[in-house]
């Protein structure tokens, strides 16, 4: 079966006032029907522009290459109208702060059903329903009050309950979900979470779910994409992507992590800073903070090429050594 | 690893809880009617002491100059004004009649104040109204245009356009509409009201198209009309030129968010996103610059109102201020503070209605 989404070489380069910057470069990435997948990495490595680009909200004079299509339809090169039948209704986002996503002005029930009645057709009353049974399904209480409230008057948590709420209201079967716990406390974050698989569960969506969280990444999802400076640089079921990574910058986001290394290990950061969109080496991006790197890494970006089981990476090194697990 | 459990604790839908006792609105109403009763008085001893320190004498300025020479007359004209007083006396006597709506008699038209703020008001009105009315519609349509098609020719254009509006001499743009539109095209009278043909319709607002539409005397309604259309074009470009910048940027600002993209991103049409999630969120700070347009046009654009002939209160103030005519000085000098605070207070109860954030809080 064909995924859902397919996105294939793609390429996007942003103005500057500096000339065009290329931010991501050859991106590959499939979902499948229902399924969760992770896409994770560092701050300003394009994943949220990833999110961006598929759903058509790229600033103007943004340059787009490669393929990606939803349900068998070409995304890159629709019209206005094209991409307003897929935004909501087929691919729809949760955005990484809730109460900035959200009008301040306007009652939840209104942001709930406006795009209902657009996607769905649905009058008033009817689209009034289904915003009931949508808050009761994300857990607000007494979801009657909730519709008339304003976004102010919820808890951070519950802001981001009701996003997901709108997210959901027009069918969609794709989710694209952009950090979305990262705005709010520890004990929310898991609450969200099992929110998101309890969903995908129960309905079939699918949900790609972009996170700097490994721990988030391990805990939810099937299957993980690991960017590293607009790149996919590792990818695979996340089980083995987290017990055995592969990728020189895979393992060492490891090591970074609090907690992510075995007892007693000691948290090593990552020497060096990613390079900015523009300034990437012409080799491997990870090259000058990598501590593998032959001579060799510094000649051409390595493909993501196939190793092992369902695992992909791009690395020319370390796939090769015996590296003491 | 990390557990996930469902379900958070303590997060719940509250609605802010309202303190018990008076309504909010109407505690808010009544400290605004304190301060603006504290600033009024303020107002009175700042004009009454200026007026009295600015070197002249209202005797000369009043005073033909064969009755100047007349010592008799002088001080008639001193003891009839009150002017042979001390200072703080003719201050409480001022005060205690302003108590009983009192505003004295104008030294130059020899009638009460408050009948000549009553005559010139409603001239100012009907030019004031038509005037916001128009540049808050052109300037918030051309503004939010702008600022959708930032960085564009459309934007380029608009604010070039705006630059000359702001930078064009009201008086230089009242002679030029003159110039076209009544002497080169006659398509509109060159000033005053109404025309001679035409007496004024009975008086209900003091407004001629309105009393005249109300008098169902549809010709002079018309006439009256035409009449302002000249007197309103001025102040409503430059308006227009204020407010176009201000709503752009004010907009510009609402785009930048998270929300108008979360709009977006649920396949809303964009007309419906600019008009329902742009508009709404860039209306607050437009309603402020907006009720500061309104209250500088309701006190009298005295440049435009002289050129058309036009007898409002900037025309008043104007003559009052060069004859030294206290008493109509103050007069002018109330009025305009209260249609500021009646104007700021008029603002701060539309954030409310625009911001929930506002209100329930």
């Amino acid at each position: 079966m064909a995924p859902l989404l397919d996105v294939d070489s793609l390429a996007v380069t942003l103005p500057s006032p500096r000339g065009p910057l290329p931010i991501l470069h050859d991106v590959s990435l499939t979902v499948d029907e229902g399924e969760l997948v992770g896409i994770a990495g560092e701050s300003g490595c394009g994943k949220s522009l990833t999110a961006q680009t598929l759903l058509g909200l790229l600033p103007p004079g943004a340059a787009v290459t490669g393929s990606a299509r939803y349900a068998g339809t070409e995304l890159l090169g629709l019209d206005a109208r094209g991409w307003q039948r897929v935004r909501g209704a087929g691919i729809a986002m949760v955005f990484q702060d809730p109460s900035a996503a959200l009008h301040p002005m306007l009652t939840v029930g209104r942001q709930l059903t406006e795009h209902m009645r657009v996607h769905l057709r649905m009058d008033r009353r009817a689209a009034g329903r289904r915003a009931v049974e949508l808050l009761d399904q994300v857990r607000i209480p007494d979801p009657e009050r909730a519709l008339r409230a304003y976004p102010h008057q919820f808890s951070g948590g519950m802001r981001q309950r009701v996003a997901i709420a709108i997210a959901l209201a027009a069918r969609p079967r794709l989710l694209i979900a952009d950090e979305p716990t990262t705005a709010l406390d520890v004990t929310v974050q898991a609450g969200i979470l099992a929110l998101l698989e309890r969903l995908r569960a129960e309905t079939g969506l699918a949900v790609a779910f972009i996170t700097h969280d490994l721990g988030v990444l391990s805990a939810l999802t099937t299957r993980g994409y690991i960017f590293y400076a607009g790149r996919v640089v590792e990818t695979g079921p996340t089980g083995s992507l987290l017990t055995a990574p592969t990728h020189p910058y895979t393992a060492a986001l490891l090591g970074a992590r609090p907690h992510g290394t075995q007892s007693g290990g000691t948290l090593r950061p990552i020497p060096g800073a990613p390079p900015a969109p523009g300034e990437a080496p012409p080799g491997c991006p990870f090259q000058p903070r990598c501590g593998y790197a032959e001579p060799s890494c510094g000649e051409a970006p390595p493909p993501l090429t196939p190793a092992g089981a369902d695992r992909s990476v791009a690395c020319v090194v370390r796939p090769h050594l015996e590296v003491a697990a | 690893m990390t557990t996930v459990h469902d379900g958070e604790p303590g997060a719940v839908a509250t609605t802010a809880s309202r303190p018990r006792g008076a309504h909010p609105l109407l505690t808010f109403l009544a400290k605004r009617v304190a301060v603006t009763a504290g600033l009024l008085l303020g107002v009175t001893v700042v004009t009454f002491g200026l007026v009295n320190v600015v070197p002249g004498d209202p005797v000369t300025a009043n005073l033909s100059d064969q009755a100047l020479n007349d010592p008799a007359a002088v001080a008639a004209f001193r003891e009839k004004w009150g002017l042979d007083q001390p200072l703080w006396a003719q201050y409480l006597h001022y005060l205690g009649n302003l108590l009983h709506g009192d505003l004295g008699h104008s030294q130059q038209t020899g009638r009460a104040v408050l009948d000549d703020l009553l005559h010139y008001v409603p001239a100012t009105l009907e030019l004031a109204l038509p005037s916001m009315v128009l540049a808050l519609l052109i300037g918030t349509g051309v503004g939010m245009l702008a600022a959708v098609r930032n960085g564009r020719l459309t934007d380029q254009l608009v604010r070039v356009g705006a630059l000359l509006g702001l930078s064009t001499p009201p008086f230089w743009l009242s002679l030029v509409v003159l110039y076209v539109f009544f002497y080169q095209l006659g398509l509109a009278p060159s000033g005053g009201r109404l025309s001679t043909d035409f007496s004024p319709p009975p008086t209900v607002t003091g407004m001629y198209t309105v009393d005249g539409a109300l008098a169902g005397q549809w010709d002079v309604a018309w006439d009256a009309a035409q009449h302002l259309s000249l007197p309103v074009l001025v102040p409503t470009s430059l308006t227009v030129a204020m407010l176009v910048r201000f709503v752009r940027s004010a907009m510009l600002e609402v785009l930048q968010q998270d929300y108008i993209r979360a709009a977006y991103a649920k396949g809303l049409p964009t007309r419906v996103v600019l008009r329902r999630h742009l508009l709404r969120a860039g209306l607050v700070p437009v309603v402020t610059v907006s009720g500061l347009a309104f209250a500088s046009l309701l006190s009298g654009t005295v440049l435009v109102e002289s050129i058309f002939g036009w007898p409002g209160v900037g025309q008043y103030a104007y003559r009052s201020a060069t004859a030294l005519d206290l008493p109509a000085i103050l007069g002018v000098s109330l009025f305009v503070a209260l249609v500021y605070t009646l104007v700021n207070l008029t603002v701060d109860l539309l954030y409310g209605l625009i911001d929930p954030r506002i209100r329930l809080s």
